[in-house]
Parts: C-alpha cells; sequence; structure tokens
C-alpha cells in the first residue's frame, strides 16, 4: 500500500506501518553512517551528547558524492544497512523511530525496534541518481572532517522507500523471497 | 618499440573515471532491459524501472549512478614493446584515478589504513594489476567497485573431490549470503582455479567481461547458463525485495590449478557493473 508520511516519524504513524508498505517521506532526516556512528556511540559511552536528538527521528545510512554547483547533493542511495547493526540498538532506545538502508539486520536490531515501536526502511539500492533528486536540501551538522560519512541534515520530499522491517517484527526480506522461490 | 607519456595514461584514467561513473556499457543496458520482461513481481518490475530511470538521470544530469562511486580497480595490460618516459607509471595512474575523483565530483571512498581509517580525501591509492603481455600497445581497463557488494563476496578453498558440484554450491551459498546487501540485481564474477589469490583475481577480472559473450570452454560456458538460472530460481529479487531476477550475468574464468586444490572465487557486483577500457 502507498503511504505519504512525514519526519520527524509520528510514533503513531510508525507503528501502523506494517512491511510491505510503499512509502513517500517528506520532511528532515539525518545522514549517518560507519564512522560518524562509531563515533555517536563513543560519545554515548562518554555520557557526552549527540549532534542531534534521536527522539521520532529517522536516520539515512548514506554518504553522498559531492554535489556539483547548484543542486543540493550528489548521488545519494543507500549503504548496507548491517554495518550499522553494532550502534542501532542504543540510538532506537533513545527513541530513533526510523532507520533507511538496505539489507539485512540482526535480531539485536530487530528487538530494539520491536522494544521501541521503530521502523526499517529500505531504500533502492545504486539508485543513487534518482533519489538524490527527493532530497532539496543538504546540511552538514557535524562531524565535518569525516568527508562524505559527515551527519548531515537532509530536507526530503517524496522520499520514495519500502518497508522491510516494522515495529512487530515482520521482514519483507524473509517473507518476500519465500513467494518466488522454486 | 613504442614510447608513450605517463601523461597520457593520466589523461586517460581520468576521464575513464568519469567515464565508468556516469554510464554503464551497453551489454548492461541490455542486461537491465530483458530483466524488466522476466521480472514477474511487480515490486520487482517497478524496481529495475527506477533502476532504468536512474541511468538515464546519471547520463543526462552527470550525477553518478551510484554514490559509492568505488575504490579504482585498474588492470594494466601493458605490451612487451612499449617504453614509457616522463615519470612513474604507478603515479601516473593514481594522479589519473585523484583528478578523476577530484574534478568529476565522485566520492572519495578510500582510507589510508584499514584500521586507522583516515580518508586521503583523493580516492586514491588505486588497486592496480599488471599484466605483460606481448606487443607494443597498453590495454586499460577501469572497474570501480562498489564495496556492498564486494563485501559480501568470497574465497572457497575447495577440495578436488568436491568436483563441480562444490563449485556450485560455493556460488549459490555466496548469491544466497548476498541477499539484499548486494543490491540485486547483480553480476556474478567467478574464478575458478589457480591458487588462493589467483582465483579472486580471475573472479574480478570475469566482472569486466562483455556480459553477451561467454566463455570459450564449453563445459564453462554450460556452467554460467546453468548458475544463472539457479540463481534466478533463489527468489531474491532485485533489492532483494522478491522475484525473478536475482543476477543479470554469471561469467566465470578458470586457470590451471595444484593437484591437491580446487580453490573458488565469488566476486560479486551489484546491477552498477562499471567498467570503461582503452587502449593505447
Amino acid at each position: 500500500m502507498d503511504k505519504h508520511i512525514s519526519a520527524p516519524l509520528d510514533p503513531k504513524v510508525a507503528k501502523e506501518l506494517r512491511a510491505g508498505d510503499y512509502v513517500y517521506l517528506s520532511g528532515t532526516i539525518y545522514t549517518a553512517r560507519d564512522a560518524a556512528h562509531k563515533r555517536m556511540y563513543e560519545a554515548l559511552q562518554n555520557n557526552e551528547k549527540l549532534p542531534m536528538e534521536m527522539e521520532n527521528n529517522v536516520i539515512y545510512y548514506m554518504g553522498p558524492s559531492p554535489a556539483r554547483e547548484g543542486r543540493p547533493i550528489g548521488s545519494a542511495g543507500p549503504t548496507t544497512a548491517s554495518r550499522m547493526d553494532k550502534y542501532a540498538p542504543s540510538l532506537l532506545d533513545l527513541g530513533l523511530k526510523g532507520m533507511i538502508g538496505k539489507g539485512k539486520r540482526l535480531d539485536t536490531v530487530k528487538e530494539a525496534m520491536i522494544r521501541n515501536g521503530a521502523v526499517y526502511f529500505a531504500a533502492v539500492g545504486g539508485a543513487g541518481a534518482i533519489i538524490s533528486k527527493s532530497i532539496i536540501a543538504s546540511e552538514v551538522i557535524a562531524y565535518d572532517d569525516l568527508g562524505t560519512e559527515a551527519i548531515r541534515k537532509l530536507t526530503v520530499e517524496n522520499f520514495p522507500m519500502i518497508v522491510v522491517m516494522d515495529s512487530e517484527g515482520n521482514n519483507l526480506y524473509e517473507t518476500a523471497i519465500k513467494q518466488y522461490c522454486n | 618499440m613504442k614510447t608513450i607519456n605517463v601523461s597520457e595514461i593520466t589523461k586517460n584514467i581520468k576521464e575513464m573515471c568519469i567515464e565508468a561513473n556516469h554510464f554503464l556499457t551497453d551489454d548492461m543496458k541490455c542486461r537491465l532491459d530483458e530483466a524488466v520482461t522476466k521480472e514477474e513481481s511487480p515490486l520487482g518490475k517497478q524496481i529495475l524501472g527506477q533502476l532504468q530511470e536512474n541511468l538515464e538521470i546519471a547520463g543526462n544530469d552527470m550525477i553518478p549512478i551510484c554514490q559509492d562511486t568505488g575504490m579504482a580497480v585498474i588492470f594494466a595490460e601493458i605490451g612487451q614493446d612499449v617504453h614509457f618516459e616522463g615519470g612513474s607509471l604507478e603515479d601516473a595512474i593514481n594522479e589519473g584515478v585523484r583528478q578523476g575523483y577530484v574534478d568529476g565530483f565522485l566520492r572519495k571512498s578510500v582510507v589510508n589504513d584499514p584500521i586507522i581509517r583516515e580518508n586521503t580525501k583523493d580516492n586514491t591509492p588505486a588497486v592496480i594489476h599488471y599484466e605483460m603481455v606481448p606487443g607494443d600497445s597498453v590495454k586499460l581497463t577501469i572497474a570501480p567497485k562498489g564495496f556492498g557488494s564486494e563485501n559480501m563476496s568470497r574465497v572457497f578453498m575447495l577440495k578436488p573431490a568436491d568436483g563441480i558440484e562444490g563449485v556450485k554450491d560455493a556460488i549459490l551459498t555466496a548469491v544466497k549470503d548476498a541477499g539484499p546487501n548486494a543490491c540485486p540485481p547483480m553480476v556474478v564474477g567467478v574464478g575458478i582455479g589457480g591458487t588462493f589469490e589467483k582465483c579472486a583475481l580471475l573472479s574480478k577480472k570475469a566482472l569486466t567481461r562483455n556480459t553477451n559473450e561467454h566463455s570459450d570452454i564449453p563445459y564453462v560456458k554450460e556452467l554460467e547458463i546453468e548458475m544463472l538460472d539457479k540463481i534466478n530460481k533463489l527468489g531474491i529479487g532485485p533489492g532483494g525485495l522478491g522475484g525473478r531476477v536475482t543476477a543479470l550475468a554469471v561469467n566465470i574464468n578458470t586457470y590451471p590449478t595444484h593437484i591437491a586444490g580446487l580453490p573458488v572465487a565469488i566476486n560479486i557486483c551489484c546491477h552498477v557493473n562499471r567498467h570503461a577500457v582503452r587502449i593505447l
């Protein structure tokens, strides 16, 4: 089912999303990938403040290519989510409501999602040019020295994605394959 | 004897980095077109349509096909009658990569050390494989490799008794484990034989072979066809969200090996199977 939702996510809306829903997201989201997650994780261990609030926010696992003049961003597709699995549960427990990436997640992430009513979305991997068209603004807000891995605040409009894992633990990767496996 | 100034190498490598990251070869576009007609899953068809549109936008607006513009892998086949002047060949290749990635708005994805991990900020160094060949020309192949799929690649040191069935199991295991992580539909490069490192190199090079062509060796050609069929029965589908098209092609290269071994490497590439070739 096609749905239009906004970010930050309304917890009630997040709870109602189901694996398999095709979703268009508009609003504000944040990018973070490997190196930024490591830094945020270390910040939490040292009782330091994170660069952004987690409560009801959405993190997009993405490191863009540089923007050409006059454009907000370069190519901007999802990266593999499993590399963030070590760090994701702590962020979910702080209120993170949505993650956008691609690929499988560990059970520890699934459990943290169920515990916190969060959702894992997949964007289409390798479609960075077309996805960049739904990003209308981008601003580095932390860890600038990490280059493409810096944390960016993005304004998105009708950003296309699919709910892969919902807050009840349903997983589209597992169910969809069975339908075509023969 | 032919003399080539290394500045020619730099210029060509720069252009090829930019070209490969914005335009796929015609055979890859054909595979994608075929995939759209073959796919039965509505969501899978929709994703394949997006990938086709993505390619068009990439070329028209000069936005890289994928934000992971890869680590630059370069195969340099050097004629033994070629003499280089003007400096170090390796430096010239890396300078081409530097210029291509900086001037071409490509992502800098290389860190200086696997543990210390500081970004080199110009995507150097490249991974360069040299090969000496007869003649007086230089064939450069650049294959920028993204790591979503690279991370899902495998080497299996099989026993001779495992035979061709063992090879088939190894390929299917690698593809199944890769699943949605490797951005399917994938291209599967396989190297069989040689040594531990040789089979990995064979599999990497197999990815650069034109997917319109099969191996010249009859049993290898049959294996390529059979494995593509078997992979596409796994149900993984476009984006890993279910479907009939999990792989676009299986390319297999072989090499003699030791009496005690049967090395098999599976180098997985996403649908953005990029490469550019030039002969100087």
